[in-house]
């Protein structure tokens, strides 16, 4: 042997899991620095390469403590090794659990740092319904894979104080205490980097006090609610309200109360009253056979969202609402006073202009080819319309102002003709397979948005309407059924639900 | 201008004698290149040496100072063909690029190099990329070296054997007439790390030298009879010079163990990663003494057979850590041995895996197997215990439930890219005209062959899209597209994929992305770049250059956001009765690029007062539905999804979330898509006029006045 040999000293390991453009590289610099001027000797590598085009991306750092007057220079690693890692940071929630995956944190040493925020990935993003992996399936993980756990939602803190999410991290790294250094060290490291030092100290700061209170799970964020929720000023509103609370069972009552502000919103109270009425039969349905009323809930939620389908006009309105100018407003961050102008991306087509007009003459319009030639010739371009200039503006505020002239229109007529006859399947179905009405229920969800999408989503939706004759005796009916409209969702040409059905009736 | 500024850090190329220098390993090997006297430097950039181009291109100046001449070339074989002026002069030169992708392209210069030979001495640094992070097939360049005979350096990778590597390389290079390759992995190239510096160094012999003294030596050249004494020389002259240089220089490494009876030959860019194995099956400590004898290839080809023999004799069996296959080490050593007659076990696939990169897990199983084979005695005292049971059996619970949870992060274009919108266009054609075979090339625009897009089926090499689909050249009303980027077409693709379509009299559709840059590697400048550049000619067209070749179909659209002109124009390409090659040259800047370059003057116009709009667009969540069509025909990172705030939806909603650069993407997309009529355009105007003033002041007035009217009537509050 050519040196003594001496097993007790070791380096300190980190591992940084990140997205590209993320800021990962700046917080392993402010961690070489804040080494290096501590008395540590630093190495840190990296994988740029693509990756950095918002892929997944690591850094892996060695820290060790100078050798004394020139003593023998440690071997350091490039690579993590799994189940040699003593810190990892990771500023997302699945890229904490990708470190897991990878073996890097382990129970008996790891310290894991991560931010709560969800970075949806791109198969979260582009499912057609709700495609979220389940965020606190990635925390239990984290928790129980891990010695010691530091976590709560840094991109908010970043947010909160004007910085990125790099430096909270740095600061609940200082507040985990992970590293063999003080406070005021780390906040030097940030103070000679020498870029946005103020914002940055401060989501520093934050970190540092939210890693010392300790790991928060994640909240789903919640958005906020709109009308639902604020008072019914309307008195003869609120007498329709209270034939909620007279007629319908306690369980469905809020959902229900949601619908008939919604349908009053959209035209009047009379359509209230008509959305109320075509629920009583459901209710009596419910009554006896579920404690929660799962069938009369169900219902409620999609006819009130089938009733107030989005036509050119509820569109119109929608977009003029001061409450929407204020929402853009906070969304885009505008400051108090400063001007913004807002341009919607429209495309009304034939169709749509068809379906706002009074039945007998929308249905002149798809029947000539002549009439609906110069339509279609007028209308292959999509429009911008300028909310916030008069002539955009006074355009929508005319559409919307078309409304009491809406159950006229050959859409209306078409709609409420086939709610009718959704009604009237679930009625059919609760009678043999109440699980299966539940469901058949809910697959009206498919039905939903404009153009290509609303066309699709009708299509699928007839689909699994058609399927019910095999289903209904069965004891797996609902959810044979619930399958069928995962399969739906599944892809845009609608393969896996030909397969699906395919299958059923085999 | 590349995407990263190396302006500040350059400057640490002037450190000099006695002084440390601290940095990235690149910056070391810039240092090492000057400290080392060299002539002149080419290359062509691609990770892991991306950032030494953009090193050497923002160290221009200090370059100039010294006499030394830097080249971005235009392909790997255009920079390994400068290496030409090392074969009658005694300068030094050095060129890098990428491994093997680069050496590929190389090969056809680098094989006449090296048959001839150099008097000046010739190193390519090739950057390895084999393993995480990848982009590229997994090949070695050990096979580069042996068939064209060009000496490989594998240092150790840290700062003070990589710099060391540089020195010795040109030395090993005049000393053997022989060009030398020094292989630089990816986490070497990024290493940061430090070393004692020295002086830089002019330059002895310099170009201008030998521009006024041409020399020329006819045996120098590849023809017969030459090139049969060339083979001649390599295996008589050249190959024991190198191993005399190697040998006496020891550029291989021996560390002795008292574990004598076993021994570990590794390649010395596996040689940290080997020891942190040793240490933590305890065999070794965090400064590198080792109980089980190791010999270090900083060199790994030639192999010195004396070496070999030295190390390996008497011991019972040792281990070859080399990282890829073929494994040509292990079987020359097999050689090697035999041919002494030693019976030493030689151990090394049989432990670890044939393929894959060698990372610390893999490299710590593997000698730990062969340490259990032959000396499982010192194995008992480990000086990191396994974990608990409860705590493996804790952790592996948890690996497994999160395992659905966790989804791949495949890398994608950038929010606000000008390339999103050609796949957008190419998505609306395909729904109207089918499906059809596309032939992709290497860049960012192969970001298309993963979600959201699916669309690309083979892609055969940078400059080789159009080529790919040239055997698809039959009569038909379906002809196939080829995608090429700007960095591709200047690279190869001009002669062949264009001017080889136009030659075979091709129907096919080119779509040539030109975004400005070599987005794909940094963002370097090439030939069509918009920018000025003080030191390379730039603005030269892609469409007079396309034309040159005899192409007449020519479109150029420089404005990709235009989904709707976009899948117009290809439209016609597809269906069009002329023939020949169709190009479609699709112009929009770089959106990483512009960013870095507008986002200082925006915010120095609205800090000087001027007015300034700024652009973003949102999604109104309360007519999107949740079905993401819009994210499907985007990807755009800007463009996520929120929860729903309508009480009785439950899909989450398109969300545009601040980072939005207002590209107009979405806008144009739900237009030509006929999608929801959800997205807005926000204006935010920065330091209005009196004008802006004025107008604003007179529409909220009838603005408000008509939403109270409107409010009046309306049953809720809203």
């Amino acid at each position: 042997m050519n040196a003594p040999f001496e097993t007790k000293t070791r380096p300190i390991t980190i591992a940084i899991f990140a997205m590209g453009g993320e800021g990962g590289g700046v917080l392993a610099d402010w961690i070489i620095d804040l080494a290096e001027h501590n008395g540590y000797i630093a190495q840190l590598t990296s994988v740029p390469g693509v990756a950095q085009r918002t892929g997944a991306t690591n850094y892996y750092l060695e820290i060790f403590r100078r050798p004394v007057n020139g003593g023998r220079e440690p071997v350091m690693a490039l690579i993590p090794m799994p189940g040699d890692i003593d810190v990892v940071i990771a500023s997302e929630l699945m890229e904490a659990g990708r470190a897991i995956q990878r073996g890097l944190v382990t129970p008996d040493r790891t310290t894991l740092i991560a931010s709560t925020n969800r970075v949806f990935s791109m198969t979260e993003r582009t499912a057609m319904a709700d495609g979220r992996v389940d965020e606190m399936v990635l925390f239990e993980g984290c928790r129980s894979a891990a010695k010691s756990f530091y976590a709560f939602d840094m991109a908010s803190l970043a947010e909160a104080s004007g910085s990125v999410i790099s430096a909270v991290l740095f600061g609940a790294l200082a507040g985990a205490r992970a590293l063999p250094f003080e406070r005021g060290a780390f906040e030097a490291a940030i103070r000679r980097g020498g870029v946005g030092i103020q914002a940055s100290l401060v989501a520093f700061t934050a970190g540092f006090e939210a890693a010392l209170a300790g790991t928060s799970a994640p909240v789903r964020a919640q958005a906020p609610t709109g009308p639902a929720q604020a008072p019914a000023e309307n008195a003869a509103l609120a007498e329709v309200m209270r034939e909620v609370e007279r007629d319908f069972p306690p369980a469905a009552r809020k959902v229900i109360g949601t619908g008939v502000e919604r349908a009053a919103d959209y035209q009047d109270l009379g359509y209230a009253r008509l959305y109320l009425r075509r629920l009583a039969p459901i209710a009596a349905l419910d009554s006896g056979r579920d404690e929660r009323a799962r069938l009369l809930q169900e219902t409620a939620r999609q006819l009130a969202l089938g009733m107030t389908y989005e036509d050119t006009i509820r569109v119109a309105e929608l977009k003029i609402r001061p409450s929407r100018f204020a929402r853009v407003r906070a969304e885009v961050r505008a400051a108090e006073g400063q001007i913004i102008e807002i341009a919607e991306f429209m495309h009304p087509r034939t169709q749509e202009i068809a379906d706002t007009l009074p039945a007998p003459l929308g249905r002149f319009i798809l029947g000539n080819d002549l009439v609906r030639g110069v339509l279609d010739r007028l209308t292959r371009k999509g429009k911008t319309v300028k909310t916030t200039s008069l002539r955009g503006f006074l355009l929508l505020y005319t559409v919307a102002a078309l409304k009491p002239l809406r159950p006229n229109s050959l859409r209306y007529g078409a709609e409420q003709k086939s709610l009718e006859e959704w009604l009237e399947t679930i009625t059919a179905t609760a009678s043999k397979n109440y699980d299966l009405a539940v469901e058949v229920a809910a697959a009206h969800n498919l039905v939903k948005g404009y153009g290509d999408t609303h066309e699709r989503g009708r299509a699928r939706f007839e689909t699994l309407i058609k399927t019910l004759p095999h289903l209904i005796g069965r004891q797996d009916g609902a959810a044979k059924l619930a399958a069928l409209r995962k399969a739906a969702n599944a892809d845009d040409s609608g393969a896996a639900l030909a397969t699906a059905v395919a299958d059923l009736e085999k | 201008m590349a995407e990263r500024s190396f302006a500040e850090e350059v400057k640490k190329l002037r450190v000099g004698a006695g002084e440390e220098f601290r940095g990235e390993g690149i910056l070391a090997i810039t240092k090492a290149l000057l400290e080392s006297g060299v002539s002149y430097v080419a290359g062509y950039q691609g990770a892991p040496i991306s950032h030494l181009m953009d090193v050497l291109s923002d160290a221009n100046d200090i370059l100039e100072e010294l006499g030394v001449h830097f080249e971005s070339s235009a392909s790997e074989a255009a920079a390994a063909a400068t290496l030409a002026a090392s074969v009658n002069y005694p300068l030094r030169g050095a060129v890098t690029f990428k491994a093997p992708v680069g050496t590929n392209v190389a090969s056809d210069a680098l094989a006449n190099l090296s048959s001839g030979g150099v008097t000046g001495g010739a190193l390519i640094i090739v950057g390895e990329d084999y393993g995480e992070g990848s982009s590229i097939m997994q090949e070695r360049s050990h096979a580069y070296a042996m068939k064209s005979q060009i000496w490989l350096l594998d240092p150790r990778p840290n700062l003070p054997s990589i710099v060391n590597a540089v020195e010795k390389g040109f030395e090993l290079s005049e000393a053997s007439n022989t060009p030398v390759m020094l292989e630089v992995r990816i986490r070497a190239c990024h290493v940061h790390g430090r070393f004692p510096a020295k002086d830089n160094v002019r330059p002895r012999f310099t170009l201008r030298d030998a521009l006024e003294n041409p020399r020329r030596q006819v045996d120098r050249i590849v023809l017969p009879p030459a090139s049969y004494l060339h083979e001649k020389e390599k295996i008589e002259k050249r190959w024991p010079a190198a191993v005399k240089f190697v040998t006496d220089n020891k550029l291989n490494e021996f560390f002795e163990g008292d574990l004598t009876d076993i021994g570990i030959i590794m390649q010395g860019g596996m040689y940290n990663t080997t020891l942190r194995a040793l240490e933590v099956i305890g065999l070794a400590d965090a400064f590198g003494a080792s109980r089980v004898p190791l010999y270090v290839l900083n060199v790994t080809y030639p192999l010195i057979d004396e070496e070999v023999v030295r190390f390996a004799r008497g011991k019972r069996a040792v281990v070859v850590v080399e990282e890829g296959q073929p494994e040509f080490i292990e079987q020359a050593i097999n050689t090697i041995l035999r041919r002494a007659d030693i019976h030493t076990m030689v151990e090394g696939k049989s432990m670890l895996p044939m393929a894959g990169e060698y990372t610390g897990g893999v490299v710590r199983d593997g000698l730990s197997k062969f340490v259990r084979a032959y000396r499982a005695d010192v194995l008992a005292a480990m000086p990191h215990p396994a974990p608990s049971n409860e705590a493996a059996m804790r952790l592996a619970a948890a690996t497994k439930a999160i395992e659905p949870h966790v989804q791949g992060r495949p890398p994608s274009f950038c929010t606000g890219c000008p390339e999103r919108p050609i796949f957008t266009a190419m998505k609306l054609v395909e729904r109207e005209l089918g499906p059809r075979h596309v032939s992709c090339d290497i860049g960012c625009h192969l970001f298309s062959i993963l979600p959201p897009f699916n669309i690309g089926a083979t892609t055969m090499g940078y400059g080789l899209g159009g080529a790919g689909a040239s055997a698809f050249n039959i009569k038909t009303d379906k002809p196939a597209i080829a995608i090429i980027g700007d960095g591709g077409f200047w690279h190869n693709g001009l002669v062949s994929s264009i001017g080889n379509a136009v030659f075979n009299k091709s129907n096919n559709v080119h779509i040539i992305v030109d975004n400005g840059y070599t987005a794909a590697t940094g963002g370097q400048d090439i030939l069509s770049s918009a920018a000025n550049n003080k030191i390379r000619a730039t603005k030269n067209s892609i469409e007079k250059a396309v034309r040159g070749v005899g192409v007449d179909w020519v479109r150029t659209l420089t404005h990709t956001y235009d989904v709707a002109t976009m899948r117009d124009t290809l439209r016609e390409a597809l269906t069009t009765s002329h023939q020949g090659p169709k190009v479609i040259v699709a112009q929009s800047e770089c959106m990483l690029n512009k960013q870095r370059r507008v986002r200082p003057l925006i915010a120095k116009a609205i800090k000087g007062g001027e007015r300034v709009v700024r652009e973003r667009f949102g999604v109104d969540p309360d007519t999107c539905t949740g079905d993401h069509s819009c994210i499907r025909l985007s990807g755009c990172p800007s463009l996520t999804i929120a929860p729903n705030p309508d009480p009785l939806r439950s899909d989450p909603v398109t969300r545009v979330i601040n980072s939005c650069v207002g590209c107009g993407l979405c806008g144009e997309v739900a237009h030509a898509a006929v999608l929801c009529p959800s997205f807005y355009r926000a204006s935010i105007i920065n330091n209005p006029t009196g004008w802006d003033r004025f107008k604003a002041r007179i529409r909220d007035k009838v603005i408000g006045f008509l939403q109270q009217r409107l409010a009046r009537r309306q049953l809720l509050p809203a």
